[in-house]
């Protein structure tokens, strides 16, 4: 009974951070992975989210709806950001590191000067229940829950979608995709507003568990990007495994040498994956298949 | 420039004359201050308590007739931005005086470069103590003020297996080293001892250790606003332990910034905060509140750096406006600086440049208001004096640990 108590505790841990790293992950995925946009300003569409998320939830919105309006919000930000500033920077990749990380300063010291230091947070739902000598947080399962969802909806999404087809068509051949009458521009600006809804569905749901407070962006965005890299251009066979992996990785090692040797753990791996497989996980499984 | 004049102003000084364009010449200090950045939540306060002071004494005809003048920078929580900052106002700014650092990381980034201008700085925040150093006045609280008071009171009320959650730079490790040696004198054991790298804000890792450790209460020394996100994850796994702490509440007011019940049965040692209840206190927060309507909460080192500058006065007054730091160090040396503020009477230890101070024990109840079920007055910071360290007599600019005491006489 121990034994099973204390294997449901790791599955949990290593279940809670694989939510975390595919949350904060694929929106990034698809604006980095996918459409090549280094996008520094990642953590901000998720303080975007949380913020919406808390201040809906206290104005009496129910949770789950507080949720998908940060998401919204923060899709909406992304794509008025596309149009005015990241379309401009497609073909110079680079720059969008300069620009984007510009736009996380802005955000985080407009945030700060316009709504303080910090925001009341809403609370954990849920409550907790116990299993052998150990008490757990139920939302924490929710979470987990959500992160599948959300694999699950973008693979539907990108698969069975006529937008999806679009998207794929568009950020494989532009100009193809173009010369066969696609609004080109629409669909990137649209791919870049789901990968920022994406991160600011991350921010609403973490926002429950977390202090808010306009820098907590920062929070994700290392560990969004050591996934990102570590899984390559494909979210599927690249984000989800990616984080599964180092979600184990990462679990193993808090539990046994605390929470340090977690995020050494979490970039040694991405060393030396990045060494082995430089496309990424999704990039090597591609080329394995062909 | 200054130095230049500074022969003359110390000549007027010893001819007891008050020639009106001397008096004129302010005062200067610089406040470098996180306004933003992971540590901000806890230090805006900070310069909103001198800026107060500073008008107070302003209103009041300034130090010995010589009005304050302010130079504030916004240090980001950024060690480097402390570097640049202090540098800065030791050199261009020719600030008399700096108050400067909340995180024990950053003071010991911009200490050798007070050192190396020869400057004077006041740090306002309660830290882990050790700081032997003649350019620095520390007003805030110690481990023997905060530990050696708590911990033995804890281990009576709930028994003495100990779990300590440590930010992980020189505050958390030095601190949790505190705790250790405290707890094991007391009779008491360490189930267990984890370090948080500062940023990291999932939590439910070491929740679950120390549920697997089954502590009689948790020592967290939880630094910055990502690591303050421990509480809520704790309560929402149902984690009810009781929290020890010497630096919740009174820097973060967490316990304001939570839903009830995260904070419940936590314990800080603090030589101030807003809820203590004192005519003196009330009418400190009132005039702090008439000035800054929109503080969110009055903490232990807005109250610091409040009682730090009023401190300077006391000691430039009695040098009659001269502000060199050998003067200052003389009157320091006479042993009688003090101060009636808002936490009380207060002064200035002459050995190692820190104050004795009244600790309140806060309990954070249920609904998260606070209660004081113990209050210790005038405890002396005597750990660095009573070791050795002597800065009447000389100057090592070294701080020391528990591990690494001073060399002794």
């Amino acid at each position: 009974m121990a034994f099973l108590s204390d294997l449901f505790a790791f599955l949990y841990q290593a279940g809670d951070a694989f939510a975390f790293l595919v949350l904060a992950a694929c929106g990034l995925a698809i604006v980095f992975g996918m459409m090549g946009v280094i996008n520094l300003a990642h953590g901000e569409f998720i303080l975007c989210g949380a913020y919406v998320c808390a201040t809906t939830a206290r104005m009496g919105l129910p949770l789950p709806l507080a949720v998908l309006s940060g998401a919204l919000v923060a899709g909406l930000v992304g794509m008025i950001l596309e149009r005015l500033v990241i379309r401009h920077l497609y073909h110079r990749p680079l720059d969008t590191i300069v620009a984007t990380w510009g736009i996380s300063m802005i955000a985080t010291q407009g945030t700060l000067i316009v709504l303080g230091s910090t925001l009341p947070g809403t609370g954990t739902p849920l409550g907790s229940f116990s299993m052998g000598g150990y008490s757990f947080s139920l939302y924490r399962l929710v979470l987990i829950g959500m992160a599948l969802a959300t694999l699950l909806g973008l693979y539907l999404l990108f698969t069975r979608t006529r937008f999806g087809v679009l998207a794929r068509a568009t950020i494989q051949v532009p100009h193809m995709a173009q010369a066969l009458g696609i609004n080109t521009g629409f669909v990137y600006s649209l791919t870049f507003g789901l990968g920022a809804a994406l991160a600011g569905l991350a921010g609403g749901l973490y926002a429950p568990t977390m202090t808010l407070v306009p820098t907590m962006g920062s929070a994700f965005l290392v560990e969004a990007f050591v996934t990102v890299v570590v899984g390559g251009a494909d979210i599927f066979l690249g984000t989800a495994p990616a984080a599964a992996i180092l979600g184990v990785i990462k679990a193993a090692l808090t539990s046994w040498y605390g929470q340090l040797a977690g995020q050494i753990g979490l970039l040694l791996t991405a060393i030396v994956m990045i060494r082995v497989m430089p496309r990424g996980l999704s990039g090597w499984l591609l080329r394995e298949r062909s | 420039m200054k130095k230049s004049l500074t022969p003359i102003v110390m000549g007027m000084g010893l001819l007891g004359l008050n020639s009106p364009l001397m008096a004129e010449e302010p005062i200067k200090l610089g406040v470098l201050e996180d306004q933003s950045g992971d540590f901000a939540v806890a230090t805006i306060g900070k310069v909103r308590a001198i800026q107060l002071a500073a008008e107070e004494i302003n209103e009041a005809g300034g130090i010995a007739g010589r009005p304050l003048e302010l130079v504030i920078y916004d240090t980001q929580s950024d060690n480097t931005r402390y570097q640049e900052f202090m540098r800065r106002v030791l050199q261009r700014d020719q600030v008399d005086a700096v108050f400067a650092g909340f995180s024990s990381a950053s003071r010991e980034a911009y200490r050798p470069i007070v050192s190396q201008f020869d400057g004077f700085a006041f740090y306002n925040n309660q830290y882990e103590g050790g700081v032997c150093d003649a350019n620095m006045v520390v007003t805030g609280a110690v481990p023997e003020q905060q530990f050696s008071t708590l911990l033995p009171w804890m281990m009576e009320n709930y028994g003495g297996r100990v779990y300590t959650i440590a930010a992980d730079y020189n505050f958390g490790q030095i601190s949790a080293e505190w705790v250790r040696e405290i707890v094991e004198e007391q009779g008491g054991e360490m189930v267990g001892e984890e370090f948080i790298p500062l940023g990291v804000s999932q939590f439910s890792q070491t929740i679950q250790n120390i549920q697997r450790a089954q502590p009689d209460f948790i020592v967290t020394l939880l630094v910055g606003t990502a690591q303050s996100s421990y509480y809520e994850q704790a309560m929402s796994a149902n984690l009810r332990t009781p929290m020890a702490s010497s630096v919740n509440v009174g820097q973060g007011y967490e316990h304001l910034r939570f839903t009830p019940p995260s904070l419940a049965n936590m314990y800080v040692t603090t030589n101030y905060i807003e809820e203590v209840d004192t005519p003196e206190s009330r009418e400190f927060v009132e005039r702090f509140r008439a000035m800054f309507p929109d503080e969110p909460y009055i903490n232990q080192e807005a109250a610091n750096s409040y009682i730090a500058l009023h401190l300077y006065k006391e000691m430039v007054e009695r040098a009659d406006g001269e502000t060199d730091r050998e003067t200052l160090r003389e009157i320091i040396a006479e042993g009688d600086v003090c101060f009636d503020g808002p936490s009380g009477r207060v002064c200035l230890d002459p050995r190692s440049q820190h104050m004795s101070h009244t600790i309140y024990l806060a309990r954070v109840e249920e609904d998260h208001s606070i209660s004081f079920p113990h209050v210790w007055e005038d405890v002396e910071p005597y750990w660095l004096g009573d070791n050795g360290c002597d800065l009447t007599q000389d100057n090592p600019a070294t701080q020391y640990t528990p591990s690494n005491p001073p060399p002794g006489d």
